[in-house]
Parts: C-alpha cells; structure tokens; sequence
C-alpha cells in the first residue's frame, strides 16, 4: 500500500497522488476535519473521563463502584460501529426519545437551535461514548498510583490541597494525561463505521474519503486512497511516538 | 478515618452513569414502540427473530470468530512461547510488531490487503470470494495485538524456562510439553484473548462492508436504513453480545491478562 500511494494506474511512480491531497481542497478540508474531531473529542472525553475516574476511585467511593465502573467501561469502550450510532440516533435524533422529550417537555427542540446529530458537533457527542469509557481505562493505573501517603505527607507539611494538586498531584499524573488524550486522538482518527453508520459522508472525514475511494463506483481511484490512508498512517505515527515518549514518562511513577 | 465522599465526586460520577446510560435506554423505549400509534410492543423483537438474514449473518459471524480465535492461537501460543523461552532478545521487535496494527486501522488494513491480493500476488479466487479465508486473514491480523498482549501477560506470570526444563528432564516431548504443562498454565490468557477476539469480529464492519460481506454488522447497518424498530431491537442485540464477551473475559481469566483488556477494533 506504501508503495501503490506512490504510483500511477499504469505503475509508474509518482508524487501526483500525494500532491493532489496537498492541493485539493477537499482532502485538505477532510483532514483538518478529522484532525479537529479528534482533537475535541480527545480533550473533552480525556477531561471528562479523568474526572469521572477521579471521583470514582478516589477513597471514600463504596467498594462496588470501581468494578461496576470498570466493566461497563470496557464494554462501552467496546460498543461502536453501526450499533452505537443507532443508539444515538434513537436518542439524539430528529425522532429520538431524549429529542422528543425535551421538544415536549422542556419546550426545548435542540433541531430548533442549531444542532443535528449529523453534522460536526453530532459526531463528536457519538464519539465521546467511547472516548469516555477508554480514559477510564487507561487513566485508572495512574489514578492508583497516587499515593495516599503522598498526600498525607503534604498535608502534613502544610499544604492546602490546591498546592498539593499543583506541585504533586497534577506533575505525577501528567505525563499519563497527555499520554491517554493522544491515545483518544488516534482512536478518533481511525475511526470508520460510527461515523458511516451515522452521516454517511455529510460529514467530510479522511476514513469516510477513504471508503468512497475503494468502495467500487465510478468515481473511485484505488491509488488516490492510499495516497490518502498514507497520510493518515503519517498522522498516526506521529501521535504514536509521542504516546511512546509520555508513555516512558508515566511509567516512572507506576510500578 | 472515615472519609465523606465528596460531592463533585458524586456529580462527576452521576454525568458519567448517565452518558453512558441513556443513550441504551433510549435505544430500549425505541425498540419497544413498534405498536400502532407508537404502543409498547415486543414487535421489532419478533420481526428481527424471524428473520432469516438476521440467523444467517449471526451465525456467520458467531463462526468467523471462532475460525479468528482458532486460527489465532495455534499461531501466537508457539510463537509466544518460543520468544519468551529463547528468543527473548527479539521481544522488542515482537513488541513493536504488535503494536502496528493500532497504528494501521482497518480502514488502511483493508486497503492494503486489496491491493496485496489483487495487485501483488493475484490470490486465488476461491480464497477471495468466500469470507471463511478472505475475511479471517484480515481479523487475524486486526486482533493480533489484543491476542498477543493477552498471552504475553499470561506467558509473564508463569517460569516458562523451569516449567520447561522439568518437563523435558521427566522425558515429556515438545509437544507434550506445550500441551499438557504450558497450555494449561496459560489457559486463563488465552481465554481472555478468544473473549476479547470475540468482541472485535462480531462487531468488525469496515473490513467486511468494504469487501462486500454480509456480516452480522452490515447486516444491522442494512436495517438501520430500511427500518427503524427493528435497527433499536438490533442494537440491543448487539450490545447484549458486546457485554456477554466482555463479562466471559472477567469471569474467566482472573489475574493475569486481564490487564490487556481494552477496546475492540470495531469503531
């Protein structure tokens, strides 16, 4: 597939391909696209799933929090594709149950005020089901390895609890943090049947380009995907090398 | 020391339960409307479970993983095996390996395999045409990371190089070996794995719409454009299989591996 992003139908090599993305606006705009879904459902579903990891793990929660909490993170975090963007759809939608209640009942139709559930800030709500889950996970070592001690020390030492947060708490949790959101980023980025299912190309993503391309009509160049799926894997890698780099900075903290 | 729980602790978690909650429910009180004038009804239920298609692709994709699952571990468990008892200086490299395919999502996956299959090697067509080879040589490749991850854990935990030397010591030959000591050492692993494997193919659809399959998947995003109640009912159906594999791996791989448990390729 490297080599088929640097070639033209007749097999000779090219940088057309490659070019042709740099140049056209539509696979600019797809990119940038892509690149801002994933960056907004990062950072919204890494804030809100820290937070919701915090507040569950933290002492003092009942027992029986963490594992329910665990569980049914792993399953969500598992639950996409086709079947979960029904389930927006059936909530969210013009027709959804949550749509139809608040039309009826708060006097309130979201329809009315800008927002779709096929359009740019839809996808991202769909995808914060999953984002969320998969900060849960991955944040939760990092949560466990804050030390309770660590905290008593500094409160005992005379710390209040902001500046137990700011010279201890968040520099330890840091490297995990930023680690987690560019894992959220790359699961955003690679991203294919959710976004399908729900806007089936209203939405201009690269995965979505990238279908219609080797999808089989008339309009399809084989070699135009993956000069595509080529930027996309230069996407990737990058955020995967800065995943590794925090990843090896966290690590110091979580035996 | 007692400790409150804090309130913001409570709203944080409350905001949390509830995203992940209503959208399920809703998906509920929908299915459940398919009466006249929109009654509650078990209706889509019926519809769906008379369906031909719907017993058809379930059961194709219900055998798909198992073939991944299968298919999986008689490659990985030698393989894991063999790099954890002697060739452990290419860990790194196994390391590196099994993490490519996050980096490569299926979306990319399913264009390389085309082009490999029809430009490259020009693969049979009876290899192409039928998902039982086509399909399940890309799956095998998409769950190689969360399949490997699980059996490294398992492989971790256990002293593959004294467990290997009693056996052989005692006479036992290399297969005795892996099967009767090292298996079930490493049982639990491998179970997390087949659950995990399970999860991902039953819910895989980029690869399979794109290479023109009919899979459980494809066949809900069918519905889903054609109709409505029925698509909620499938959804449930769908998530209902998500949560039973993602249970079986809890309930059946204690301690080691389940730390590798983590999301599914599917999205």
């Amino acid at each position: 597939m490297l080599v088929g992003a640097f070639k033209d139908d007749s097999g000779n090599f090219t940088t057309a391909n490659i070019s042709e993305i740099l140049h056209e606006e539509q696979y600019v705009h797809a990119f940038r696209t892509s690149i801002e879904i994933s960056l907004v459902t990062a950072v919204l579903g890494g804030l809100l799933g820290l937070l919701i990891a915090y507040a569950a793990f933290s002492p003092g929660m009942p027992g029986a929090v963490r594992p329910v909490l665990s569980t049914f993170s792993g399953v969500a975090a598992n639950f996409a594709g086709v079947p979960l963007a029904f389930a927006f759809i059936a909530t969210l939608g013009t027709l959804g149950v949550v749509t139809k209640f608040m039309r009826d009942h708060l006097g309130f139709n979201p329809y009315d005020h800008g927002f779709s559930l096929f359009t740019f800030w839809g996808v991202v709500v769909v995808y914060m089901y999953f984002q969320i889950p998969l900060m849960i996970l991955v944040i939760a070592p990092a949560i466990d390895g804050l030390r309770i001690e660590w905290r008593e020390a500094a409160s005992n030492l005379g710390a209040t609890s902001f500046q137990y947060w700011r010279r201890v708490g968040v520099p330890v949790l840091l490297p995990s943090i930023l680690g987690a959101t560019v894992l959220l980023f790359g699961n955003a980025f690679s991203a294919y049947a959710t976004a399908y299912a729900l806007t089936g190309g209203s939405v201009n993503l690269v995965p979505l380009i990238i279908g219609q391309q080797i999808g089989g009509d008339v309009l399809s160049n084989p070699h135009l995907g993956q000069a595509l799926a080529f930027g996309m894997i230069v996407v990737i890698s990058i955020s995967m090398t800065l995943y590794a780099v925090l990843q090896r900075r966290a690590s110091r903290w979580t035996k | 020391m007692t400790r409150r729980v804090p309130i913001s602790g409570v709203v944080w978690l409350s905001i949390g339960v509830l995203y992940l909650l209503v959208p399920l429910l809703a998906t509920l009180l929908f299915s459940l409307q398919s009466g006249a004038n929109h009654s509650l009804s078990l209706g889509a239920y019926g519809d769906v479970v008379r369906d031909s298609q719907f017993w058809k692709t379930l059961r194709l994709s219900f055998v798909l993983s198992l073939e991944t699952i299968l298919v999986s571990l008689l490659l990985l468990v030698p393989t894991a095996y063999w790099v954890h008892l002697r060739l452990r200086r290419i860990k790194p490299l196994v390391e590196f390996l099994s993490i490519l395919p996050f980096v490569v999502p299926a979306i990319i996956l399913i264009i390389g395999l085309l082009q490999l299959y029809n430009g490259t090697i020009h693969a049979p067509l009876w290899f192409l045409e039928k998902p039982y080879t086509f399909l399940v040589t890309a799956y095998v490749v998409l769950a190689f990371p969360y399949v490997y991850r699980s059996l490294d854990a398992g492989f971790r935990a256990i002293d593959v190089q004294t467990l290997t030397e009693a056996s052989l010591s005692l006479g036992a030959s290399w297969r005795t070996t892996l099967v009767r000591v090292i298996l079930p050492n490493i049982r639990a692993a491998a179970l997390s794995a087949a659950f995990l494997t399970l999860a991902i193919v039953m819910g895989e659809f980029t690869i399979a719409s794109l290479a023109l399959f009919q899979t459980f998947p494809t066949y809900i995003n069918y519905i889903n454009q054609t109709r409505t109640y029925e698509a909620a009912a499938l959804s449930l159906v769908s998530f209902g299989i998500t949560w039973a594999a993602m249970l079986g791996l809890l309930l059946f791989s204690r301690a080691p591996g389940r730390r590798a448990a983590q999301v599914g390729g599917t999205r």
